[in-house]
């Protein structure tokens, strides 16, 4: 048995010895470098160039603007393509954009023999704008007067949706006598995923096509986005993806690539390098969209819910990317998460802005829901009197659960032990009722918070994913898939799963890590926690057809019918479990047999029509230094129900990973802009990624379900651990002082006005009460 | 261009490189050692880190004029003859403290110093002596398991 088991990480080696291929590492001899054109205005026309002393730097090869580039207008999301118009991704830009829209746009190219050369000419390039006023916020985006930032756009409004289920309306259901209520805005900053590898490709033509190595998510959906930007047929585009360091959502984007495919054909097809500094990361590829969300509540005395809304405003940023879908995952997050007796509804809105755009990240959404609503649980429970713990064990959802919106079932729920275990490693009654009546300017608390997270993007989505297997000659096999490793583990785990399926040793599985669209088969790539549920299920088919076909090739050999034979362990063995051949001998025969030649392989691919939810809880010990506004987080705990673990080791460095961004959005990130929506620490010293010392120790606990629809009873595992540490971190903060604070991060500027406010602190440093 | 000599993972090496060239550039682009990464190249992250006379430096702030006469190790330069890994490697690879990958060679070169010293750290201690190296993946949390083995066992040969 493979799956279960805790084995090293099938790249761990090639990544200790510093030899795993990362695309710089890919250049080619004579490579070029190009750098990206900037307006330094987030909101106006660009008018004119003044390249003269540029194009004089000695180096620069071409330099290319907005007025040279394709027109074709392009989305970038990295959705699976529908052939379905309505469902679409919005084209609102092009490779080079003449209308800029947010700080740093692209409108131009330089391409040059080397980087400094590149840097130089970008220096002394100006630029003549047409500029118009910022819209940094969505409510200047949506006044009256504000410029219409897309044709198609009036009001600068992306998308409005809505839906109620259950009768009557949220405001009605709530004025019914006797109900505890609250109606609250909870904020949420914008954030950036800070993988450490940036962003770069490397383009080149070969025999009229175009080949682009990229540090991507989607090889797939950048072949297609590239073939959509540039005009060329898809098939002459071939993408190839090496090891990434690290992605988090960002690279499910089609960033460069597009730019940098055209950009050697203008160079006559000689490789071209585009890589992004950590500046330009940071402030021109995308962020968490920042978002305000009111939330209502009604509940009985006794904590049933009767009524729940949510009205959310996501900040977009200048162009669509993934654009509402990221809303509207957090409203039908709000609808899942919890049950009630009437009524739930939902309106969520997305407002172009001139900001950096806002894109997939880790959770697509739920982060911000949920540190809205299980913020929004916390202040009700306070008005009840009632434990938030015994609250949530009251109203989440059941399982048998069916969505009503998507259709999506509750298969199975750990969730109510999540919350029973993450209590008891936290001493959560003891603490609760300890920590009451605290004076002083030191005073702990504890806090929680709980998500649910569907698997995959079926079926607002195409769910497809397909797998090849080959036969070597020793009997071992090669392992291609779609399906992308992007640090998560991915290609540790479909190791595990075929070595299962096979019943081979993980050492006989030969993963082929690399995808190339020219050879790999088609899987739309790593995000929403997909690819061990979609993925897994092609691979086992696969597997499966493959085991068939050794059998059958078995059968002709030993003249046997192939129900009666077995592979086990390496060997075709009778019902008896007596060996009769080994797979090594079997595969040479069949390789060069000269009565019968066969090369046995399998590649199939799935249609996943099913999702399933995952689970989990934080629970989180605090101390807040009042005078400083400072909180230290003394203890925190995720515990996850992903159902079965393929390799739970894995498992739990990936929740240590998602725990670690999950306290960077509770405690100091932020992406900061200026009134002319000018970014102001988009760079690594200045923006707050945690490091090893602001990091407490991260405890994680499973609680392992068995799903019935996961090819190995498991489900989504990758996004949810950065989901409830937000949450969890602010109730704890709650818990300590009594001060509700609506708005993330808890830094200590935002925490010392609440505590003034609230009367906790005398203004102006004065002594604390 | 200047001609500097250094040696590199023990072998002497002398090249002529540009006066403005980072040592990361040199290492990557001369010599071929592209486990010498770079995540920002302003000295934020430590993804260069490589030794220099035993200190963990980050490379990318570092000229390659001042390497003149300094001795390199790079992750390149761990490598045993037979392939097989270090302790310090093992570590890593056993605790699950790698994940992209992307902040490793660096965070491995920091290890080396650090187990160098001979010296035991408290967990504590070894939060403030990596926090120079940012990692986006892991919390950080299995990267101070493998350094607490390590020093754990570097310690106990020293002692012997
Ligand atoms: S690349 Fe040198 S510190 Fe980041
Ligand atoms: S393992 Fe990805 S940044 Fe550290």
């Amino acid at each position: 048995m493979s799956v279960g088991k805790s084995i090293s990480r099938v790249d761990a080696y090639e990544k200790v010895t510093g030899r795993a291929m990362y695309t710089a590492d890919l250049e080619r001899p004579g490579t070029l470098v190009a750098r990206v054109i900037r307006s330094t205005i987030a909101n106006g026309v660009v008018k004119r160039f003044h390249l003269e002393k540029a194009l004089a730097v000695p180096g620069v090869v071409k330099i290319l603007t907005c007025f040279d580039g394709p027109e074709f207008l392009f989305p970038t999301a990295g959705h699976p393509w529908s052939t379905d118009k309505s469902h679409q991704d919005v084209a609102d830009r092009r490779l080079l954009n003449t209308r800029v829209r947010v700080w740093g746009d692209d409108i131009g190219a330089v391409i040059a023999e080397n980087e400094v050369a590149a840097q130089q000419a970008l220096r002394l390039i100006e630029v003549e704008y047409e500029e118009y006023p910022p819209l940094v916020t969505v409510e200047q985006a949506m006044a009256p007067d504000a410029t219409q930032l897309h044709p198609d756009f009036p009001g600068n409004i992306l998308k409005q949706t809505e839906f109620r289920i259950g009768e009557p309306s949220y405001t009605q259901a709530a004025e019914e006598e006797g109900l505890a209520r609250i109606s609250k805005t909870y904020g949420v900053q914008t954030v950036q995923h800070c993988h450490i590898e940036t962003a770069v490709s490397i383009a080149w033509m070969e025999k009229g096509r175009i080949v682009i190595v990229s540090s991507t998510q989607i090889p797939h959906i950048v072949r297609r986005v590239i073939g959509q930007a540039t005009g060329l047929s898809w098939g002459k585009i071939r993408v190839i993806k090496p090891y990434i360091g690290g992605g988090f959502g960002n690279k499910q984007e089609v960033l460069y690539e597009p730019l940098n495919a055209w950009l050697t054909t203008q160079v006559g097809g000689r490789p071209v390098r585009l890589e992004l500094s950590r500046e330009e990361v940071m402030a021109c590829t995308r962020v968490r969209h920042a978002m305000d969300i009111t939330i209502g509540m009604a509940a009985r005395p006794d904590g049933t819910f009767v009524a729940r809304r949510f009205e959310g405003y996501s900040n977009q940023g200048g162009y669509a990317s993934h654009g509402h879908s990221i809303i509207a995952n957090a409203a039908n997050g709000f609808r899942n998460l919890y049950t009630q007796e009437k009524v739930v509804e939902a309106q969520a809105t997305t407002v172009y802005t001139n900001l950096t755009s806002g894109g997939a990240m880790r959770g697509y959404g739920i982060p911000q829901l949920s540190f809205a609503m299980e913020s929004a649980v916390d202040d009700l429970a306070l008005q009840l009197g009632m434990d938030p713990l015994e609250l949530r064990l009251k109203n989440a959802m059941p399982e048998g659960y069916v969505d009503p919106g998507t259709g999506i079932t509750c298969h199975v729920s750990g969730l109510r032990d999540c919350m029973q275990r993450g209590a008891e490693h936290i001493g959560w009654a003891k603490k609760r009722a300890a920590y009451q009546n605290q004076t002083g300017p030191l005073r702990k608390g504890v806090g929680m918070a709980i998500f649910s997270y569907k698997t995959g993007v079926h079926p607002i989505s195409l769910e497809t994913a397909s797998c090849r297997m080959i036969l070597n000659q020793d009997g071992t096999m090669q392992l291609q898939m779609g399906a992308t490793e992007i640090g998560q583990g991915a290609d540790t785990v479909f190791t595990q799963m075929a070595a299962q399926e096979l019943e081979l040793s993980p050492e006989d599985i030969h993963i082929v890590s690399q995808q190339d669209t020219d050879v790999t088969p088609f899987d739309t790539g790593a995000y929403a926690s997909r690819q061990t549920y979609v993925s897994g299920m092609a691979l086992q088919k696969t597997a499966r057809s493959l085991k068939r076909r050794i059998l059958d090739y078995a059968s002709g050999l030993l003249e046997k019918p192939a129900d009666t034979l077995r592979l086990e362990q390496g060997n075709i063995r009778d019902v008896q479990g007596n060996d009769l051949m080994a797979l090594d001998v079997l595969a040479t025969e069949a390789f060069y047999s000269l009565e019968r030649p066969l090369h046995i392989t399998a590649e199939e691919s799935i249609h996943c029509t099913d999702n399933t939810y995952a689970f989990g809880a934080c629970f989180a010990e605090v101390e807040v230094d009042i005078p400083v506004g400072k909180v230290k987080v003394l203890d925190i705990i995720n515990v996850h129900d992903s159902g079965v673990l393929i390799n739970p080791q894995l498992a739990q460095a990936q929740v240590h990973g998602g725990m670690s961004m999950g306290l960077g959005y509770a405690l100091g990130e932020q992406l900061l802009y200026n009134d002319k929506a000018v970014p102001l620490n988009n760079n690594l010293l200045d923006y707050k990624l945690p490091t090893a010392l602001d990091t407490p120790e991260l405890y994680v606990d499973f609680v392992e379900t068995v799903d019935p629809t996961g090819p190995y009873g498991n489900k989504a595992l990758g996004e949810p651990p950065a989901i409830p540490v937000a949450p969890a971190v602010r109730n704890a903060v709650l818990h300590a002082t009594g001060v509700a604070v609506g708005s993330l991060p808890l830094n200590s500027q935002k925490l010392v006005e609440a505590f003034e406010q609230a009367g906790l602190l005398k203004k102006a440093g004065g002594e604390n009460v | 261009m200047t001609i500097i000599n250094m040696t590199v993972n023990g072998v002497p090496r002398q090249m002529a490189v540009d006066e403005r060239e980072s040592l990361a550039d040199t290492l990557r682009n001369r010599l071929g050692l592209t486990s010498v990464k770079k995540g920002c190249e302003v000295g934020e992250c430590g993804a260069c880190t490589v030794l220099i006379d035993g200190k963990a430096v980050d490379t990318c702030i570092y000229l390659s004029l001042w390497a003149d006469c300094k001795s390199i190790l790079t992750v390149e330069g761990l490598n045993r003859p037979d392939g097989e890994l270090t302790p310090i490697q093992r570590a890593f690879v056993e605790e699950a403290a790698v994940q992209c990958g992307f902040c490793t060679p660096g965070l491995i070169m920091t290890a080396v110093e650090i187990v160098g010293t001979g010296k035991t750290y408290t967990r504590e201690e070894l939060r403030r002596l990596i926090s120079g190296h940012l990692c986006r993946c892991t919390g950080y949390q299995n990267i101070l398991n493998a350094m607490e083995r390590i020093v754990e066992e570097a310690h106990k040969v020293a002692g012997k």
